[in-house]
Parts: C-alpha cells; structure tokens; sequence
C-alpha cells in the first residue's frame, strides 16, 4: 500500500482538465487507487467521482493505492501533479 | 415546391447547399422486462464502445480543426464512458432487476446528473450536462436514432438551428458550412456576430427554419434580404444564382478598393478599421482592406474551455495579431465578461440583471489576479506592434484611473524584470454607458482615445434589453438622444486632441456614415466584410456637407424622422 498527502496548487482545484489527467493515469495501473477529500473518499478511476468532490485550490487530498504496482501508480501519479503544477 | 421563410439578414452574402439540422433528438426510454442479462449487457457494451469510436473521432477531429483546447472537452467525455461508477452499476442494475440497458442507464445517468444539478456550484451544474451529452450519445447507439456530430462534417452544408450558441459554432468547420439559418436571434446576437466574423451568410430570428426544414433538403440562405428558401424549384434556384453572382461582381468591384485609403470626396481622411475575436480573423482583416483593428474581443480566449487561459496563451496569440498587422493600428478591449457572456469556470452567482450586474471592468478590477494575468500578457506583446488598450463598461472616472494604474504597476514589475515593453502604448476606453457618455469632457481630460460601443450605449439610454423581442423596438440606433451623446463623446475628444472611433455595428450601416461622418467621427470599426462596402460609400461622400447637417438632425424629434431625412438627402434606399 502507497499514501501520500499533497497540497492542491492548480488555480481552479481538481477540475476538468486536472481530473482527467489523474483519472487518464491512475487507470494504467491495476492497483485499487483511491482519493480522500474533506472526509469523503472516492475511486480515483472513476472522473465523475473524482469531479463530485469539487477540490478547490488550496485543499489538501490524500491518495492511497493498494495492489501490487501500487508503488508504480503513486510514482507516475506525483510525476503527473508536479509536471502539470496541479499539486504539491 | 419551393418554399419561403423571411428571418433578419445577420451577414451578407448567399449560400446555396444541403441543410444539416443541429439538433438533439428526444430520447424516451420505456422500461422493459429482459429474459437475457447477458445479452443486454453485452448489448450495452457495444453501444458504449461505439460511442467511444465515435468520440475520438470526434476529438482527432477537434484537435486538428481546433486545437487542443477545444478537443480537451471530449477527452473527459471519453473517460465517462470509462467510469467503473457509472457502466457497473449499470450492468448490476440489468442484472438484478432483468431490465433492458436504455433503461437502466437512463436511471443511472440521471441520479449522477442530479447529483451534479443539486451542487451550488455553476461548474458543477454544466458537468451535469457533460453527463447527460455522453448518455445521449450511448443511448442513440441502443435505441438506434442518430444524433447532430457537427464537428465531423465533411461535404458542404447550411446549418440548421434554434439557436447557436458559442460552443457550437466553435465546433463549426468553417471549411464545410457555408451558412447557417436559425429560429431565434437578432443582428446583435452572437451567432449573428460569428456569422459576420467567419463571413459566411446567415438568416436568424426566422421562427420558423426548424420546423419547415429537414436534412438534405436544398436550402438557400439569402443574407442580403434575410430570406430562407427551402427546396427551390429550378427558376427559383436560377434566381438566386444570378443574385450570387451579382453579389459577387459588386465584391470584385469593392474590392478593387482594398489598397486604397478612405478618403472623401472632399479630401478628408477617415479611418476604417475591423472588429475581431481571434488571431485567425486577421486574414479577413487585410483581405478586406482595413487600417486597423478598432476592437479586438479578447473574451473569446476565455471561452469554450474549462480554465483561465495562461499569460502565456494570451501572449501568443496577442502578438500573433499584432506581428501580422504589421504596425497598423490594434486596439484591445480587456476582457468583456458577464452579460450573455458567462464564463461556468469562474463560478459566479446567477444574476437578476446580468447587462446592469457584475461584469466585464467592474469583475476584472475584482478579480485582479486575472486582470493582471492579462494586462502583462498585452504588453509582453506591446513590442510586436502598434497596440492600444481599451477597458470596457466604464462608468466613473475612479474605475479608468484604477484600472490605467494596475496597467501601469504591471509595466512597471516588467520593465524591473528587464522584460521589453512599448514606449508608448494608447490608454483608452469603451463609452457604453450613458454616465460616461454624459461625463466625456471630464474622461477626455484622462484617456488618450474613445470608442464608443452602440450596442450596450443603445440599449442602456433606453433602457431596453436588446435580446428582448418584444422591447426591440426601442432598439433605436438613430433616435436623437443616441446621436447627441455620441456627438458629445465626439467633441469632447476632439477639444482635449484626443479621436474618437465607434466599434459597435452602427459603424458600418450605410445609414449611419453619412451622420457619423458629419459628427467628426475618426475612426469607423466594423465586421470585416463591410468596410469595402463602407470605403466605397465614404469615397462619395463631402465631410463638410455631412457636418452641414449636424445641427438639423441634432434637432429632430424622433428616429423615424432621422433616417427618412438621411435616407432623402444622401440617395439611400
């Protein structure tokens, strides 16, 4: 299992575009990935999961991925929210 | 038999090919008993998979004409379709009720969409409708009806609509649709504006064009008179084809003019420049002979898409208008938002009275970040050109002085970064508003240019939204009191030895040159296709027996009475 806390930095929070890349990414990886917001968890594969959660910016998101590339899955998804400045 | 429809001629020009209807087909789902959950899942399956195929075809099809931004919509369109939140739940619910797929998606899609409905949250709300466009396009697979994919038109074809809205006519292939006709609209509304800017002729406020017209009947779109002729007989057609190409020998004369300067008759210089919404619509510019850009709408970078665009977008396509002006004159309005111009990303409350609410100088002077985002990304770009910057929706002196100081602040941080910026770059504003219109000696003092925009100034004096049909009567361009705060905007400028242009669309009526002329007007900012028209007006025109007329049409009564006098004296049908 792989957790990680990031800060949200993209101006308009987990929205469109930021959520498609998380969901286009974490869904190459056969690990179950989950995304933790203001008490509420959602499947990180799922894009209207993802978007119900409405992340602003600022907010802090917790990712957990469990399976057996789960180390692989958080690796790509952090390069993903660097690269794009999504999250810190 | 031949049939026809009379609407408002929105843009010039007459176009003769198969109507494609823009529509979304009613989608009835009944319930159904299945003896096969098997089967129904599997049929379920392939619809979403057909609707996959077709949605990346749809978005290759975006990423080329488009770019990139564009296409970005229907690549989350695609992971819907990929959810496991929403294709489970529906193959469990086909499972474990034995009901048919349409069925069971339809109650699926809708408890998502209420969800997303219920949110207070406008972003939200519009990811509601992503949700049901997807569902519509899988349950068209299931229950076998077509749906409008105006994207992936490939053969020419008039479009057919109620209405078009911006996002549609971004996804308009301006290769294969050669006009369009709808049932709502007016001159001023914005697929009227599109048409003129794609120079493409349109027919709106019809009423009727939906009803009367099926795909694949022959249609032709008559801009000039604003009339609709479905399935012309061959006399008919023959017609308008003599029309066609008596419209275009009359632009192969005008545009004989493209290099010439507007200069009247008796020898005074006027300026006719272009209104533009994107880099693109340069070409449209040159081709049709302009000195310059009276009015570049910036929101269109706004719009369309799910986020701000970065300084660096702006920057680009800035310069990319300024560089291929090549020193001609480029006025740039910041960003004009609200009104019937909503941004759903920028999640503003809905407003009782959005053209009197929180709008286009009033958000930005708000909202600075985004201001300032803006502001240094025109004048990064300032070095590529002759730029001239202009706020809109002005109303007081304080909001003009605000807003030239954070321009200033921000040319200042760059040129302390070591980033070039112009020398000298145009200060001025929009007069829309009856305050400043009222108030234009004390702005003139403080602003280096005027641009009057007609339509807001039109429909704030009074008092009417021009969207509002059963208002549009006062809709009055040539009512006198409209033409005595534009001649004061006028003289105004002229005593403190500022100019004066318009960029609303009065500027390009033939009527209203001859009275513009005659108030002192510098410059005339109009839709592309009709400065050649107004270039070959102006030639035959005296400046001074224009102003002759000033105080007599200054003092007339009513509108009625101004446009027979002007209609009378200057030989105008």
């Amino acid at each position: 299992m792989a957790e990680k806390v990031f800060k949200v930095t993209a101006e308009s929070g987990i929205h469109a575009r930021p959520a498609t890349l998380l969901v286009q990414t974490a869904s190459k990886f056969n690990s179950d990935i989950n995304l933790e917001y203001n008490g509420k968890t959602v499947n990180l594969k799922s894009i209207m999961g993802v978007m119900s959660l409405g992340v602003p910016k600022g907010a802090q998101i917790k990712i957990v991925a469990e399976g057996t590339d789960a180390a692989e899955a958080m690796a790509a998804l952090t390069e993903t929210l660097a690269k794009e400045g999504l999250a810190q | 038999m031949s049939k026809l429809i009379q609407g408002i001629a929105a843009s010039s020009g007459i176009a003769i090919a198969k109507a494609y209807r823009l529509e979304t087909p009613n989608f009835a789902v009944e319930k159904k008993t299945i003896v096969d959950p098997q089967a129904e899942i599997a049929r379920f399956e392939a619809a979403v998979a057909k609707a996959k195929e077709e949605l990346e075809q749809i978005k290759d099809h975006a990423l080329r004409q488009l770019g990139e931004d564009k296409a970005a919509i229907f690549s989350a369109h695609l992971l819907v379709l990929s959810d496991p939140e929403l294709l489970n739940p529906v193959k469990d619910k086909i499972e474990a009720e034995q009901v048919n797929a349409e069925y069971a998606l339809d109650e699926v899609a809708t408890m998502f969409v209420t969800m997303f409905e219920s949110m207070d949250n406008e972003y939200m709300k519009e990811r509601a409708a992503d949700i049901r466009d997807v569902t519509k396009r899988v349950l068209a697979h299931l229950l076998g009806v077509t749906i409008s994919n105006p994207s992936l038109i490939s053969k020419e074809v008039v479009i057919i609509a109620e209405d078009l809205t911006p996002s549609d006519t971004a996804q308009l292939n301006r290769q294969y649709v050669k006009g369009f006709a709808t049932d709502i609209g007016g001159r001023t509304s914005h697929s009227a504006i599109m048409a003129r800017s794609m120079e493409i002729p349109a027919v709106v406020g019809t009423k009727a064009v939906t009803t009367e017209i099926q795909n694949d009947d022959i249609v032709i779109i008559d801009g000039l008179d604003g009339q609709v002729v479905v399935n012309p007989s061959d006399d008919v057609l023959a017609q308008y084809e003599e029309k066609r190409a008596r419209f275009e020998a009359q632009k192969a004369e005008w545009s004989k003019l493209v290099h010439e300067q507007t200069v009247t008759s008796d020898g005074h210089h006027v300026e006719l420049a272009a209104n533009i919404g994107t880099p693109e619509d340069v070409k449209g510019v040159l081709a049709n002979g302009a000195e310059g850009i009276g009015l570049y709408r910036t929101e269109f970078l706004y719009m369309g898409r799910s986020e701000l665009p970065t300084e660096e977008e702006q920057f680009e396509a800035y310069k990319t208008v300024l560089e291929r002006m090549e020193g001609k004159p480029v006025v740039v309005r910041t960003l004009d938002i609200g009104g019937d111009k909503e941004l759903p990303y920028l999640e503003l409350p809905k407003e009782m009275n959005p053209f009197l609410g929180f709008r286009a100088i009033r958000l930005c002077l708000e909202m600075q970040d985004m201001f300032r985002t803006q502001l240094r990304a025109l004048l990064r770009a300032s070095v590529y050109g002759n730029l001239k910057i202009m706020f809109p929706m002005i109303a007081t002196l304080d909001e003009f002085r605000q807003a030239k100081a954070i321009l200033l602040e921000e040319k200042e941080k760059l040129q302390n970064e070591g980033v070039s910026v112009a020398e000298t770059i145009e200060v001025g504003m929009m007069v829309e508003i009856p305050a400043a219109a009222v108030l234009a000696d004390q702005f003139a003092k403080e602003v280096d240019f005027f641009s009057i925009g007609t339509n807001d100034l039109i429909q704030y004096t009074m008092a009417a939204d021009r969207m509002n049909e059963r208002v549009s009567y006062l809709y009055q361009p040539y009512n006198p009191a409209i033409l005595r705060l534009i001649h004061n905007v006028i003289d105004a400028a002229h005593k403190e030895g500022k100019w004066a242009g318009m960029c609303g669309e009065m500027a390009g009526e033939e009527l209203a040159i001859p009275i513009l002329l005659g108030l002192g007007l510098d410059e005339f900012s109009m839709s592309a296709t009709s400065i050649l028209r107004a270039r070959s007006q102006l030639k035959k025109l005296s400046k001074e027996e224009a102003a002759s007329l000033k105080e007599t049409i200054l003092s007339m009564n009513t509108a009625e009475e101004v446009i027979a006098f002007v209609k009378q004296t200057f030989h105008i049908e």
